[in-house]
């Protein structure tokens, strides 16, 4: 049987600093993650002992070319809620802690939104006058520079490689029918607007590959970082890099639920049929580029078939596998959740695309631009559109187009609020966090899976984590409930 | 190779179908969302970045990952 599909999302933020002279990116990203974690004492460094992004999930290790990503020296810090906040290639990230299922990875990515939001406000106050930082999620910067919103899934070593890639590609190729963020325009080169005026995905224009180990440059559909962050032995991390992202609840429950269901099909080996596609990377651009949703693709044994019908077919075949397997790798009350509400998107795709303007990011963005355009006689190229397709990820609520929207939520604010400094209860995110509540002054690093303490006259402890659904909250609760103090929890870890 | 015809799309569970008579009509949610647009366009462009030209010009990232 599948094993559960332990998930989680790291997003890179656009950030600007507006009335700067000259805007420094990774200063700007520093002083606005310093800002939030200095309000909350004592902070905790990230630990970098178990980074590893050159090792490729195809069996071999990559030197020089595909260097560590993680610049070791830049601010790094861990939170209460068992995420990573840090500066990564002069943008700030946050890497939601692991979730058990997709609707804890929407809570957590929204409580990511908060912390952003409260360290721009935290940042400002140390800015000079006439400075504004702002911070965008968005994937491009609409001059061919791209960022990423990448997903992780816990996918058991025993499957082959192959068959996940084999998999896993149409369905990624065609997922952007619902998991798109849209993009006026293409940062393609030698694509006019009046040939691409809109498009589905933020992304697709920056795929060059099928597969392979790159994130920055010649960027892969399916990425082979063999990096598992928990036990080698047993388990692969699945990094995505593909995907948009989201500001809308329902892609970003959609996207990492259907992808995690997917993957639970390909560990089970219940996909009936290859949908190979003769051109993964160019029918990506193809489906993003196509608003009426009804090109047809060509297969790789010559058939052809629509963007739609592929996910029709992903779904069916979802359907099936809940029937015989059950939805537990997934979550069962989410699983159920994630078929019903794939089957309506997919159902609102097909017969009115326009429906889905109050829940998809791409239609959403879509509509109110084409109103807005309509309204005043704006042609496609437009400064304005581009404009609001920027504002549109704004992360200011009073700035912000989706806000403005007001898209249909899947959360409730408390619970989301209580993520800015909770950890899920359901995975080892729990312990990391509780013990950061409790013990951060003597937490020295912390890093996925492992926490170091330094309590006093030993030398520095370290406890392993290498189980992610060990350390959860039912695990866990009674014995840190014993514990005064990290010595006593080490001396009852024996460690 | 795939064919069209052969495609099955699942039967709406049966949740689904109790549902039904709770969901408004594709028209309906269509003039209403239509309708909320109308209202946000109205007061949209005193949200609006001031200068377009200059907003799209000057956001400018480094490429990431």
């Amino acid at each position: 049987m599948a094993i559960p599909k332990v998930c989680g999302i790291e997003t890179e933020y656009g950030i600007v600093v507006r009335g700067a002279a000259e805007p420094n990116p990774m200063a700007a990203s520093s002083l606005l993650i310093n800002a939030y974690v200095s309000s909350l004492q004592p902070r905790v460094g990230w630990d970098f002992e178990d980074e590893s992004p050159g090792n490729d999930a195809r069996g071999y290790r990559v030197e020089g070319p595909a260097a560590p990503e993680v610049e070791t020296h830049l601010v790094n810090a861990v939170l209460t809620n068992g995420a990573r906040y840090y500066v990564d290639h002069a943008h700030p990230e946050l890497s939601i802690p692991e979730c058990r299922d997709a609707r804890e990875v929407v809570v957590w990515d929204k409580a990511g939104e908060q912390i952003l939001l409260r360290s721009m406000r935290a940042a400002q106050a140390t800015l000079p006058p006439g400075q504004e930082l702002v911070v965008y999620k968005n994937n491009s910067d609409r001059k061919g520079n791209s960022y990423g919103c990448h997903e992780n899934y816990l996918v058991d070593r025993a499957v082959p490689f192959h068959r996940i890639v084999a998999g896993i590609l149409p369905f990624f190729v065609t997922r952007q029918l619902f998991a798109g963020a849209g993009k006026v325009g293409s940062e393609a080169p030698g694509l006019s607007s009046a040939e691409v005026p809109f498009q589905l995905s933020q992304r697709a224009d920056f795929f060059e590959e099928e597969v392979g180990l790159e994130t920055t440059l010649k960027r892969p559909i399916v990425n082979t970082r063999d990096e598992p962050h928990c036990d080698a032995q047993k388990y692969r991390r699945l990094h995505v890099i593909l995907g948009d992202a989201n500001c809308s609840e329902l892609a970003t429950f959609l996207k990492v639920g259907t992808t995690a269901l997917v993957l639970a099909m390909i560990e089970d080996d219940e996909l009936p049929r290859n949908l190979a596609l003769a051109s993964p990377v160019r029918a990506l651009r193809q489906v993003s580029y196509d608003l009426d949703l009804g090109l047809s693709l060509e297969l790789a044994d010559g058939g052809r078939i629509s963007a739609l019908d592929i996910q029709w077919e992903y779904l069916t075949w979802a359907r099936k596998y809940a029937d015989t397997h059950g939805l537990e790798a997934v979550g069962e009350e989410v699983g159920g959740e994630i078929l019903q509400r794939w089957e309506s998107v997919l159902t609102a795709l097909e017969t009115d695309p326009m429906s889905l303007a109050g829940s998809l990011d791409w239609v959403a963005k879509y509509t109110l631009l084409s109103a807005y355009r309509d309204r005043h006689g704006l042609a496609w190229d437009a400064a304005r559109l581009a404009a609001m397709d920027l504002q549109y990820h704004d992360l200011r609520p009073e700035r912000s187009l989706s806000a403005r929207l007001g898209l249909e939520r899947l959360t409730e604010d408390a619970e989301v609020e209580a993520a800015v400094t909770e950890p899920p209860a359901t995975t080892r995110a729990w312990f990391r966090g509780k013990c950061l509540q409790r013990w951060a002054s003597q937490i020295v690093a912390a890093n996925w899976d492992s926490l170091v303490f330094d309590v006093g006259a030993d030398p520095l402890r370290r406890v392993p984590m290498i189980e992610p659904l060990k350390g959860t909250a039912a695990m866990v609760d009674d014995l840190l409930e014993a514990c005064a103090t990290p010595s006593e929890l080490l001396q009852r870890l024996g460690t | 190779m795939v064919e069209r015809e052969h495609r099955r799309k699942p039967a709406p569970s049966r949740h689904e179908e109790e549902a039904v008579d709770e969901q408004p009509t594709k028209s309906e949610k269509g003039e209403k969302i239509k309708a909320e647009l109308d209202d946000l366009l109205d007061e949209i462009d005193e949200v609006l970045e001031v200068n377009s030209e200059e907003f799209v010009r000057s956001y400018v990232q480094k490429g990431g990952q």
